[in-house]
């Protein structure tokens, strides 16, 4: 499992995890890598915790990550992230959006939504938390904050943004383009 | 130099290729979590026929009748659509085909989203016809024209087995190009098509000396291979499975297996003789380990679970406990963390149903689809489901039972469902002069599998217009008289209309029709609260709207999840709650 560059990106239904990870997937064609993309849709989409999985390499065989085995995770949310935690290897990244979903069972107060999810998420990995929903509000459209925070991956990973640029032309509609160009943009760029 | 193009495609869009490039030209199927995407992909292609059809059972009907006409045809399924498609099926494998015809069967191993597990490989031995499981969206692709070479070859339906894992993840295919067939001749052959028992009973040992014919085909079959690595251990293994495997362990001896019905026993006799042992590697039901065994091979014990999906992680320490080699240290628990289950959509039209259901003390059959979803808490609104159609037959006899159930119950089903096998339960109510109430859900949908078209919508597959089914007529046609339509999200409504049904001394149906809030773009309505007015009382948010979070004993709207429905705005006992209509700006 270490020989591939393993990111799990989690979220809740309705996100556009699937979307990131597409575009993720589309950048590691355009470097010539092998790729394994996995997703889980159906009940979950209707609001449901939701997770795709991105597996990057010369050779990749499993199209899932193990547990301990990801490189990345990519939280859309922050109890989403602390849910996948478990998944990050020793010393792997969090780059979580401080966006908060209360779930069902917290709005029916059968359960209580943490209060120190990123002091969790410290114990398990390098966090890297960002207002991707405000700074996504801030270029035009709240929905683009999976492409902020892919833009921020974007910058970890090392690889050349002209493949990321391409990758976003390639896998987002047109008309959505020019403010997913700019989320991603303020992503990158951010701390 | 000839420039391959690679493409990363799911599973499902790989078995659309496939079925584009090897001169598929029917294709049908009835929308299901994991095998949805595979028509959706296949419409793309104007070559072939493709359609939804209203269940299983028809699909595989039409691609039947495509192949006796000369064509390549393809039915697609999720598991259980197989066990409707069942009867067709199990005299397909007597009548065997004209045209290639292959049959897709996506199981869903976790039950990601399905009501059971079953493990449909025994569909193959059950009708002694073969199966192949691809282990990747190359294979995918691949296989269905092995799958067709094969079908017409040895004169047989082929059962294509997927999972949620092959069909739902995406990976490189080497794309070829289409390979139109003329049709094979159609030539009448009663002896052969016409199932009677005289006919059928002289097909049987023609279905055996096939499956010899089977057999000899798996022993060479070249989707069938040896990965020869450490002789200590020789792993049997096929599907996703065999990937866990590689991933896990890249080096054992493999023997994968393409084709896992029938087994070709010399070929697994002799990977065992290179190997010190042999251990079978799959997820759900030791079946190929049981085939293997009945090769006469010994098997080590895996210790594998029969229940869930595997991974490389699980794998790996099977294999590692077989060696005698340390397994790995589990790894650090998940985080205790709330739940988030899936829920009904803000705006959803069915969360109203349910609330008035709720408010009735009713019991509900409830049946597949979203509205699944109203039985999990806060509305608990379901008290049985089993299948598609269920819920019609079911409250019949339940009715049968206990005659006062007619009062006190009520069967739910949603507009493609009841299209798909609720006619013949309505029919069958009717018939039997039930008193019973059935709640049509018309959202005017397939919303679950992702909004697919159904013969209540007006359009076809591609999006074309075509002739729109009349839910009322139909109901009327098969004899119900009383038969009435009521706006989903209209609770009054909607209350006046299940009192006064259930009372009735006959069958009575309700279509309670609002589309489904997916299909209309959010306007920015949405509600807000004269916290003056508000007594805190929480009728609002007893349906469990998720746009609606309790902060300091009053209900907080999040007005960019709220739809505007209104259903809150009508709950409210205080007129606390206002409608906000959108801003022209």
């Amino acid at each position: 499992m270490a020989d591939a560059l393993n990111v799990l990106i989690v979220g809740v239904g309705g996100q556009g995890t699937i979307l990131a990870g597409k575009v993720l997937a589309r950048v590691a064609v355009l470097s010539g890598k092998d790729v394994k993309f996995s997703e889980i849709h159906g009940m979950a989409q209707r609001g449901g915790s939701v997770v795709t999985q991105v597996r990057i390499g010369d050779a990749v065989h499993s199209p899932t990550i193990d547990p301990a085995c990801a490189d990345f995770l990519l939280a859309f949310e922050q109890l989403e992230g602390l849910r996948w935690a478990h998944m990050l290897r020793p010393g792997g990244t969090i780059i979580v959006s401080t966006q908060r979903i209360d779930p069902a069972t917290v709005l029916m107060g059968v359960a209580v939504y943490p209060s120190d999810v990123l002091e969790q998420l410290a114990l398990r990995g390098v966090v890297v938390a960002l207002d991707a929903l405000e700074m996504a509000c801030a270029v035009g459209n709240s929905k683009a904050s999976n492409v902020v925070l892919l833009g921020r991956l974007a910058r970890g990973l090392g690889l050349s943004r002209d493949l990321w640029e391409q990758a976003l032309r390639d896998v987002i509609p047109a008309r959505h383009l020019e403010v997913n160009e700019a989320a991603f943009a303020a992503g990158w760029s951010s701390k | 130099m000839h420039m391959q193009v690679k493409e990363l495609l799911s599973g499902n869009e790989a078995i659309a290729r496939g079925a584009w490039e090897h001169g598929v030209t029917v294709a049908a199927a009835y929308p299901g979590t994991p095998s949805t995407e595979i028509l959706e992909n296949i419409a793309l292609h104007p070559e072939i026929a493709a359609q939804w059809s209203p269940n299983e059972k028809v699909a595989l009907e039409v691609a039947i009748g495509a192949s006796l006409a000369g064509a390549r045809s393809l039915a697609a399924m999720k598991h259980v659509g197989v066990n409707v498609a069942a009867d067709p099926l199990l005299t397909l494998a007597y009548t065997g085909v004209n045209g290639g015809l292959v049959l897709v069967s996506a199981d869903d191993p976790g039950i990601h989203s399905s009501q059971n597990e079953q493990d449909n490989r025994f569909y193959g031995r059950f009708a002694r016809i073969p199966v192949l499981e691809p282990s990747d969206s190359q294979e995918a692709k691949d296989f269905v024209g092995v799958a067709l070479e094969m079908s017409e070859q040895l004169d047989t339906v082929v059962l294509l087995r997927s999972t949620t894992r092959i069909s739902h993840s995406k990976s490189l295919v080497t794309l070829g190009e289409r390979v139109s067939r003329p049709l094979r001749p159609y030539v009448k052959n009663a002896r052969k098509y016409v199932m009677v028992p005289g006919n059928a009973r002289a097909r049987q040992p023609e279905v055996l000396a096939r499956f010899d014919r089977m057999v000899v085909w798996a022993e060479s079959a070249p989707v069938n291979r040896v990965e020869p690595g450490d002789r200590r251990l020789g792993i049997i293994t096929s599907g996703v499975c065999y990937q866990y495997v590689k991933e896990a362990r890249p080096d054992v001896s493999v023997l994968k297996l393409g084709v896992t019905y029938p087994l070709p026993a010399n070929l697994v006799r002799e990977f065992a003789k290179t190997v010190d042992q042999v251990a079978v590697i799959e997820e759900l039901e030791p079946f190929l380990a049981e085939s293997v065994r009945l090769a006469g091979v010994e098997i080590a014990d895996t210790g594998l679970p029969r229940i869930g999906e595997l991974s490389p992680d699980i794998v790996g320490a099977a294999i590692a406990r077989i060696l005698g080699e340390p397994v790995d240290a589990p790894f650090a628990p998940p985080a205790a963390v709330p739940v988030r289950p899936p829920v009904l959509c803000p705006g959803c039209p069915h969360r109203g149903v349910f609330h008035v259901l709720g408010k009735l003390k009713l019991r509900v059959w409830g049946d597949i689809g979203c509205y699944t979803l109203a039985a999990l808490p806060p509305l608990n609104a379901m008290d049985a489901f089993m299948d598609m159609g269920a819920s019609i037959g079911m409250a019949l006899g339940m009715e049968k039972a206990d005659p006062a159930m007619a009062q006190q119950s009520v069967a739910v089903i949603g507009d493609s469902t009841f299209l798909h096998s609720g006619l013949t339960g309505l029919l069958d109510m009717v018939y039997n002069q039930s008193r019973g109430t059935v709640l049509i859900l018309d959202n005017s949908t397939t919303a679950m599998t992702g909004h697919q078209d159904h013969p209540a919508t007006g359009k076809t597959l591609q999006g074309a217009e075509t002739y729109q089914a009349d839910l009322e007529q139909v109901c009327r046609g098969l004899g119900v008289r009383r038969v009435r339509v009521v706006d989903a999200l209209d609770v009054d409504a909607l209350e006046v209309a299940v009192r006064e049904e259930t009372k009735q001394p006959e069958v009575s149906v309700i279509i309670a029709r609002r589309a489904c809030v997916l299909l209309h773009r959010p306007d920015g309505s949405h509600v807000e609260l004269d916290v003056d007015l508000c007594t805190g009382c929480q009728q609002c948010s007893e349906p469990g709207c998720p746009a609606i979070r309790w902060e300091e004993g009053h209900p907080a709207f999040d007005v960019g999840m709220c739809d505007g429905c209104g259903l809150c705005v009508s709950l409210c006992l205080f007129d606390a709650i206002k409608k906000v209509e959108p801003s022209r700006g």
